[in-house]
């Protein structure tokens, strides 16, 4: 040590007094451990300015009230049971979801990337990897606070009503593990499509358009097919939208009951295929934000 | 009042690599679905009416309208590199009206070039099903463009603010609450469609001079109003 410190100070014009960092490092799993933790944050607008805490709370707001609501009158008028079974809370709010996931998506990745920050953090002793699963963490957990709060209190209000314990129970743990599946597809999608553009508007519409096209087209069809008396063909048609393919799933393994035209939710053997589908693209959406991080930046 | 330079980056910046895709794959994925419902279903005049009301005209314009308005000044106020077009001798209102040209031919041809084609497969123009519709996506697109460039010249949100208004008020609280109908694009440009397609094919809950009146007073309305946001524009920083 010493004789580097001669070594220096012979070389030095001047010591201006500059000093090694000689305290613990953190390491990589902090690193990853922030990452995560500011990228949750930031989908909640927690720590960035106040205007863009409006749109995520606003849309948490309007998520909780009406959980509030069916609680409120189910407490009022002394019910057995809840008008409206926890799998099928996420089916209805669908579009609150997709918008927060369309506004909240890009704002996570697109801006490390217009502004050139992703060389940033690779700059640090964080993985490629290790962004990529903080990110998606990140949005999958953000989404999975907004979907299944509203559940949270529907369950504690109808506790709070004395209703059958461990009914409500079961269809809590139900309703918990279609939304955590939900934010985890959901998430993946949004993250891809928006981490293909550095502009945010485009994120935007490209999220939202692919959640509402594929949507729109599928409950045409589905609707068509009902109106043929095609029976058959509308559980097949689920496979080709997000939402249906959740609503498909629950159907088939968590007791939902399904929103498809004449409740014709594919049984325990098709409900695999959507399973499988649903796993496939939540990897999928992994393997292409991999491969979208492997040259970024410069 | 039109300035070619002013329309020709507007016309890259909206149609320039990757970003084309979206606009391509809306009217792709309709004539997909035209086809398909006419293989499996043969002709029907309200299947007909159904898809192009339910999918082309309440999904597809309304997202293309929101991609096309925005997307031509939106991101140029939203990067900072309006000001070098601002710089520039052109008056505001020019580069208003030349922005909102370019939106409009944009979304009259990614909209209801496609609403026609797919018109033509599902049942040939039968009742004029297919010339109704794309009279009412072509004036809807005229209509949506000028709000959502306005939207885009006040908001830094324009596209989800431009979302919410497509998808919740005229999806959402259209089919719940009859009173929100009077005020949507979608329903004015029906109106229209109305006078054109075959009885009771096509409904709207807008008289025809009141929608006609509504849409020329919104885009007027809309356009004026965006050419004074933009001479008085305060750039905002990356917050």
């Amino acid at each position: 040590m010493s004789i580097e410190t001669t070594r220096t100070e012979t070389t030095q014009i001047h010591n201006i007094g500059y000093r090694n960092y000689d305290g613990p490092r953190l390491g990589r799993a902090y690193a990853r451990r922030s990452l995560f933790s500011q990228s949750l944050r930031g989908a909640y607008g927690l720590g960035r300015s106040a205007k863009s805490k409006v749109l995520p709370m606003i849309l948490f707001a309007v998520m909780c009230v009406p959980a509030a609501i069916i609680v409120a009158v189910a407490v009022a008028t002394k019910m057995k049971d809840l008008p409206l079974d926890y799998t099928r809370y996420a089916i209805f709010t669908q579009a609150l979801i997709g918008l927060y996931l369309a506004a909240q998506a890009p704002q996570s990745v697109s801006r490390d990337l217009r502004f050139k920050t992703v060389p940033l953090y690779f700059s640090r002793p964080i993985e490629r990897v290790d962004y990529v699963l903080a990110k998606f963490g990140a949005m999958a957990g953000a989404l999975f606070i907004l979907t299944a709060s509203p559940l949270v209190i529907l369950y504690i209000g109808s506790l709070l009503a004395k209703m059958d314990f461990a009914d409500q129970s079961k269809g809590f743990g139900q309703g918990l593990v279609s939304v955590a599946l939900l934010s985890l597809l959901f998430g993946g999608i949004g993250l891809v499509m928006a981490a293909l553009t550095p502009r945010r508007g485009f994120g935007v519409a490209a999220v939202i358009a692919t959640l509402v096209i594929s949507y729109g087209a599928v409950t045409t069809l589905q609707g068509i097919a009902y109106g043929t008396d095609n029976i058959d063909a509308i559980k097949w048609m689920g496979l080709f939208s997000p939402i249906t393919l959740i609503d498909g799933v629950q159907t088939a393994f968590l007791g939902a009951t399904s929103s498809f035209p004449a409740g014709a939710g594919p049984s325990a053997g098709l409900g695999a295929l959507y399973l499988l589908v649903v796993l496939a693209l939540i990897l999928g959406s992994y393997a292409v934000l991999m491969r979208r991080y492997r040259k970024v930046g410069l | 009042m039109y300035n070619p330079t002013v329309a020709r980056l507007t016309y890259r910046a909206l149609l320039g690599r990757r970003r084309a895709l979206i606009l391509f794959a809306l009217p792709a994925l309709l004539i997909v679905i035209a086809s398909a419902v006419r293989a499996f279903n043969g002709v029907d005049d309200q299947v007909a009416a159904d898809v192009l009301g339910g999918f082309a005209l309440a999904t597809m314009v309304p997202l293309i309208g929101v991609i096309a308005g925005t997307g031509a000044i939106g991101p140029e106020i939203d990067d900072g590199s309006i000001v070098y077009l601002l710089a520039k001798p052109v008056k505001r209102p020019t580069i208003i009206v030349t922005k909102l040209t370019v939106a409009i031919a944009v979304t009259m041809v990614f909209s209801a070039v496609p609403t026609f084609v797919a018109g033509m497969i599902l049942n040939g123009n039968g009742q004029q099903v297919a010339v109704a519709y794309t009279v009412a996506a072509l004036v809807a697109s005229i209509a949506y463009s000028a709000l959502f460039l306005l939207l885009g010249t006040v908001s830094r949100h324009a596209v989800v603010i431009g979302l919410v208004y497509a998808l919740l008020w005229e999806a959402l609280f259209g089919s719940l609450i009859a009173g929100a109908r009077t005020l949507s694009v979608q329903q004015w440009a029906l109106s229209v469609a109305e006078k054109v397609a075959g009885d009771g094919l096509v409904a709207s809950d807008v008289g025809l001079p009141v929608a006609v009146a509504l849409l020329a007073g919104v885009t007027v309305a809309a356009t004026w109003y965006a050419g004074q946001k933009l001479r008085t524009l305060t750039l905002a920083g990356e917050e």
